[in-house]
């Protein structure tokens, strides 16, 4: 027996660690690896309550997170191959403009 | 008891394993650590009586989109990422909110810790007939809307990396 809001407080742990290293790191790869943390943070959040309120839906919601987080992984990694293509850079500081 | 000593472990080895993501400077180390928090996000979910959901973020996750992340790292050949002045910026401004978002979530969870309640082990079960039940009645829009999205991602994604032509 343990608090829920356990769970939840190791979810808003994981969640800011995403957003830190979201605004601090500076490869593209590795930022797109930090939005991947923030939405498994958000998916224990989503199966924590489904174990509150006795729900299938929030367990449910974690399968559509999950999908849409791998369509934009392969969206998003093949972008970085274009920009890498073009650029010869991973560094999002070099990367400031739309066309080169 | 065993809850506890269970959660502890694998909430440490998560939290060790994201701060070790957001020190380690090399982007195959970062997408090491990510797995381990992966691996033991979906050993939590099984402490939360949600089987399919630990096996899928287990398959999906850390063998799909991991293997897919280390493979462009790869082919990248991306080595250590540089400190810039701008990063000095996004140190400076972001994590002083970034505390006061994470003080605040944790304000608002411990303040309503005693409405929460309690978690314990089969307290609460999906079987994966249940779940499957509810994706394929409740929720079959979404599911179908869900299949074109993966389809124009496919797409999209071969549109990208194809190399262009002269």
């Amino acid at each position: 027996m343990i608090p829920l809001s356990w769970y939840l407080i190791l979810s808003a742990i994981l969640f800011a660690i995403g957003v830190a290293s979201f605004l601090i790191k500076r490869s593209i790869i590795t930022i797109f690896m930090s939005i991947e943390l923030m939405l498994n943070a958000v998916n224990l959040t989503f199966v924590a309550f489904a174990n509150h309120w006795h729900q299938v839906s929030g367990q449910v919601f974690v399968f559509f997170v999950m999908v849409v987080a791998a369509a934009e992984a392969a969206v998003g990694l093949a972008i970085v191959l274009a920009v890498f293509r073009t650029r010869e850079t991973l560094n999002v500081d070099q990367v400031n403009l739309l066309k080169l | 008891m065993l809850h506890t000593i269970l959660f502890l472990i694998f909430a440490g080895i998560c939290v060790a394993g994201a701060l070790n993501f957001l020190l380690q400077r090399h982007p195959v180390n970062s997408a090491l650590s990510l797995i381990v928090v992966m691996g033991s996000l979906a050993l939590l979910f099984l402490l939360l009586g949600a089987e399919f959901v630990a096996a899928v973020q287990i398959i999906v996750y850390a063998g799909a989109v991991m293997v897919l992340f280390v493979f462009v790292i790869m082919l990248l050949n991306a080595g250590e990422e540089e400190r810039t002045r701008g990063s000095r910026v996004a140190l400076f401004l972001g994590v002083p909110g970034l505390i006061a978002l994470f003080g605040l979530l944790c304000w608002t969870l411990s303040a309503s810790r005693f409405q929460l309640g309690q978690v314990q082990i089969g307290g609460y079960y999906v079987p994966t007939q249940e779940l499957g039940i509810a994706l394929f009645r409740e929720f079959l829009l979404p599911f179908e809307i869900t299949s074109v999205l993966v389809l124009i991602a496919i797409m999209g994604a071969v549109v990208l990396a194809r190399k262009e032509r002269p």
